[in-house]
């Protein structure tokens, strides 16, 4: 681990500032150090090693390194570590549980929604904020919700059926719950 | 008790890749990924200018940056004769400039620091001073009378020129000109655009003194290649160098040259003794790595007035920047651009080429395409439309004409290529009915009467793919065949091992699927390592479309090489001799008495634990496959749009693509391997610009200025087939993954041009932005897009 997440690299010569954060990452509370500076991205993938999140382009542009804050979808290569203080973070490794994976994750693969992977996290994210939003979009409010994320390697058209198919996994799922509860 | 080949996942199958599993879940393994203890981080100090000497360096202010330990500069670089290494078409480039620099975003310095942030922070401490030389950004520029010498580093270079090349008869072509009734001309330039993966390049080098052992990870398409050119460059014996390539964030041929940056981290790894580790900014990888295209290409087609095709000629004027490294066979010094033309039946042609150097990135690589493929495809069904054009005839009557007949092949080309195989007047046909094209035709002239453009452009071709026959193909010397290993252990469960990489082809996937095919085992008990040089068989790795041609024939060759012995050992458990045994799908049988066999996994058992006598114990085998041929597949991809007079803007209505790529492996892989050249053929008619002003500033060096295509613009795709298997693969397969990217943008482009018709523009150069497609319609001339870009 770099300097960038230590408690302190107290033997520094440069008067590093350094800030308290508290975040919840994929449900667990960490109290971490940061340089101001330090971009969530990287507090993300080298400070929790949590390296499912990737950066791409460092200009917002392609969302590779999409996560939810408090659910909200955010490209976190361009947020500081220090602005998710108190708030709640979840990485594509928050997604699946000890047992199963999420519907969305499903759809992906069954769809054949990935090539090489890499936009794969960023992608799967946004599309659980659409879904959790809006259970049943049309291919448009998919393609529309999807469009701050590049994706080189499948033209699209198979993680937009993904996403329907996940939308479709998930309204399944939520019938059985509601069966279960009634 | 026959064994149904789709559900052991053999050939046909649609089978769920392996590799998701660890995507899905964020645990891939990328480069950067990865973290070895006490590792470094290496940024590149780039340069502003496009063309300058360097007057002095100064790296006192970085170096007093506490958590710096290394400032390398050209000078130090030259001093251990590293400031300059060989590219991979037997020119040179320089590492860390030392002389001067030739283009924006040359490598001028490199920091290595304890983190990225203190990297960047001494990159900004680092002054130097540039004195600013004339730039050159195109080939006009570069030819002119008094053009300052770009490469005056090389001796006897007394000008800008990298190459002249010829291929084809002259004195035929110009007979059969001199014969014709008409003859059309077309003058154009394919842009400039870069593969840009998401992922950008990155290396890892990590040097261990105590067994003088380098280990590099790093996004190669070719770990092999490099692992030669870094025993070359280091000096370094071969044996003592793993190059190991992890999951890789897409490629497209941006992957395959060796960059400064990869060199730079292993001479740091070296001298320090500690992993190094550069992870390039999107930037960085826009402006200094392997771009595609950046060619003018002109020519003429003589025609009958019947619209049969007598000759043609063409002139590519293309533009390497800086260095000529362009990834390519070596014998090809403008790549494969003689594989045009290769679906018609053209009696002659001639083709002449020069390259040059510009104050521009170097690179040329084949991004998602064979070896300056799509350039010559663009140009052939740009050609052959405006031939249509010019004759008044239907451009699908003009194919249909001048196809290469099914009953045709083997058909020589004019340019020497030997086409094996195709159908190419049934993919029209499929395409034009999926279209509804004489709908269509219908539909656009009422469209006209109300003032709406709507246009329909096609695009069939058949290319090169696969590369190659030792014969012809090598790159630095270096044969193009390529391998694979396969070990099948006692239970029946079997590693295999390719020198191909894949990078989002699902190779993990599709070859235990040949493997399936071959042995009948299950591809699930099959798993498939890439990658690493320690490990996998020397091979030249994925690109041109060349792992299912090449590297998945030599896996079928192995699985061949193990039902061989396979087949003896069964003789030996069933106690009889060879030929009175059959194979079916997974075991061999007695042929009088077919209910009795042994399964390949009894055979994998006994070669283990019950080999006949003499015989060596083990399962396990290797093949190196030469292909006797490329392979050629076909593509016919046909698209509508309307073009909104107002502003230029266009959309596409429909897209249909028909591909005959021979016997697929998994369709579903091939056809997500379309859609995604699709994609792309869309995004460089469209929007992927990377152009230069005259001081030779990129334009397009970041996401923002540099526009890829989202999931909102991108159009969707309607897929057809055709299976025409390869006669000469072993499984009948042909290359898929680059074949729309390669014929689409014509497509896209024909159908705009379709929707101009009449204004008298021939053409309008890529991508077709709204200013410019407004700006022909308005004024009724060509729009040009070459360099530099008008300001202001």
């Amino acid at each position: 681990m770099t300097s960038l997440f230590e408690v302190v690299s107290t033997e520094s010569s440069v008067d590093t500032p350094i800030r308290r954060i508290t975040v919840t990452v994929n449900g667990k509370q960490h109290t971490l150090d940061v340089e101001p500076r330090l971009l969530l991205a990287h507090l993300i993938r080298q400070g929790l090693e949590l390296t499912g999140t990737h950066t791409g382009c460092d200009t917002t542009s392609c969302g590779a390194c999409t996560v939810l804050i408090d659910g909200v979808p955010v490209k976190s290569c361009t947020m500081l570590a220090v602005q998710a203080d108190g708030h709640d973070v979840t990485t594509v490794e928050g997604l699946a549980s000890a047992s199963e994976l999420d519907p969305i994750q499903e759809g992906f693969r069954d769809e054949h929604g990935l090539q090489c992977g890499f936009c794969t996290p960023g992608m799967m994210l946004t599309a659980k904020a659409l879904l959790d939003e809006n259970p049943n979009p049309t291919e448009d409010e998919v393609r529309w919700a999807l469009s701050g994320n590049l994706c080189r390697c499948t033209g699209y058209q198979n993680i937009v059926k993904s996403v329907l198919l996940a939308a479709e996994g998930l309204r399944a799922k939520d019938d059985v719950e509601e069966d279960e509860a009634s | 008790m026959t064994i149904d080949e789709v559900k052991i996942g053999g050939l046909g199958a649609r089978r769920s890749r392996v590799e998701d599993n660890r995507f899905i879940r964020g645990m891939g393994n990328y480069v950067d990924d990865i973290t070895l203890p006490g590792m470094l981080h290496m940024e590149i100090l780039r340069s502003p200018l496009a063309h300058a000497r360097i007057k002095s360096i100064d790296t006192s202010a970085a170096m007093a940056i506490p958590g710096v330990q290394l400032v390398l500069t050209g000078e130090l670089l030259a001093s251990r004769n590293l400031a300059w290494m060989p590219t991979l078409s037997y020119d040179t480039q320089a590492v860390l400039a030392t002389d001067k620099v030739r283009f924006q975003g040359q490598e001028v310095a490199c920091v290595v620091a304890d983190d990225p942030y203190i990297a960047k922070d001494a990159c900004e401490a680092i002054v130097v001073d540039y004195e600013a030389l004339p730039v050159i950004v195109n080939p006009t520029q570069a030819m002119a009378d008094g053009a300052p010498i770009i490469r005056d580093d090389k001796e006897n270079q007394h000008d800008n020129v990298v190459f002249d090349w010829e291929v084809g008869d002259k004195d035929g072509t110009d007979r059969a000109f001199a014969a014709a009734d008409v003859v059309s001309e077309l003058e154009l330039h394919y842009p400039r655009s870069h593969p840009s993966p998401i992922e950008t390049c990155g290396s890892i080098a990590d040097f261990d003194r105590a067994t003088s052992k380098l280990t590099v990870y790093m996004t190669t398409q070719a770990p092999h290649i490099i692992r030669a050119a870094v025993a070359m460059v280091a000096e370094l014996p071969e044996h003592m160098i793993r190059i190991v390539s992890p999951d890789l964030g897409g490629g497209f041929g941006n992957k395959v040259p060796i960059y400064p940056g990869y060199v730079v981290s292993i001479l740091a790894s070296i001298l320090l003794e500690r992993p190094v580790k550069w992870i390039e900014d999107k930037t960085g990888n826009l402006i200094s790595t392997g771009f595609g295209r950046d060619i003018y290409l002109r020519g003429q087609m003589a025609l009958r007035n019947d619209g049969k095709i007598l000759a043609v000629r063409m002139h590519t004027d293309s533009d390497h920047g800086a260095f000529f490294s362009d990834a390519q066979p070596s014998k090809f010094k403008i790549g494969l651009m003689h594989s045009a033309f290769a679906c018609y039946d053209i009696p002659v042609a001639h083709l002449t080429a020069r390259g040059v150097y510009t104050n521009k990135a170097p690179g040329g690589v084949a991004y998602r395409c064979s070896f300056r493929i799509t350039e010559a495809m663009f140009f052939q069904e740009r050609m052959v439309q405006v031939a249509a054009d010019d004759l008044g005839i239907d451009q699908a009557e003009i194919r249909r004409l001048n196809f290469v007949q099914d009953d045709d092949f083997p058909h020589r080309t004019p340019f020497g290529f030997l086409t094996d195989s195709g159908q190419y007047a049934k993919c029209l046909d499929i395409g034009l009915e999926a279209i509804g094209y004489e709908d269509f035709l219908k539909q656009k002239e009422e469209a006209r009467k109300n003032g709406r453009l709507l246009g329909i452009g096609i695009s069939t071709m058949t290319e090169p793919l696969g590369a190659g026959n030792s014969r012809e193909y090598d790159i630095l010397g270096i044969k193009m065949f390529d391998s694979a290993e396969l070990r099948v252990h006692m239970t029946g469960k079997a590693i295999l091992r390719t020198g191909a990489k894949t990078q989002g082809q699902g190779h993990e996937t599709t070859w235990a699927q040949i493997v399936a095919h071959e042995l009948g085992i299950p591809a699930d008990d099959v798993v498939v390592e890439e990658g690493d040089t320690d490990t996998a068989p020397f091979g030249m790795g994925t690109y041109a479309s060349r792992s299912t041609p090449v590297a998945g024939a030599a896996v079928s060759m192995v699985s061949r090489k193990i039902r061989a012995k396979a087949r003896k050992i069964a003789a030996h458990l069933l106690e009889v001799s060879e030929e009175d045994i059959e194979w079916e799908l997974g075991r061999f049988y007695l042929r009088s008495s077919p209910e009795s066999g042994v399964t390949i996994q009894e055979c994998a058992t006994a070669a283990y634990s019950n080999v006949p006598d003499g015989m060596e114990p083990g399962l396990e085998n290797n093949a190196y496959y030469d292909p006797p041929n490329l392979t050629w597949p076909f593509g016919c991809y046909i698209t509508t749009v309307e073009v909104d007079p107002l502003t230029g803007v266009w959309d596409v209505l429909n897209v249909v693509a028909v591909d005959d790529c021979g016997v697929r492996i998994n369709p579903m892989i091939v056809e997500g391997q379309i859609m995604g050249g699709l994609a792309e053929a869309y995004a460089i008619a469209n929007m992927q610009l990377i152009t230069f002003d005259s001081e030779g500033n990129c334009v397009g060096s970041n996401y923002m200025d540099y526009l890829l295509p989202t999931a909102w613009e991108t159009p969707g795709f309607e897929l057809h087939e055709v299976v025409t298997p390869c006669p000469h693969h072993p499984i009948g397969a042909k290359g898929v993954g680059e074949c729309a990217t390669v014929g689409g943008p014509a497509a896209f482009v024909n159908a705009v041009l379709d929707a101009l018709k009449g204004t008298g523009v021939r053409n309008i150069d890529m991508p077709l932005l709204p200013d410019r497609v407004y700006e022909a319609l308005t004024e009724g001339h060509d729009v040009s897009g070459a360099p530099p870009t008008r300001t202001g």
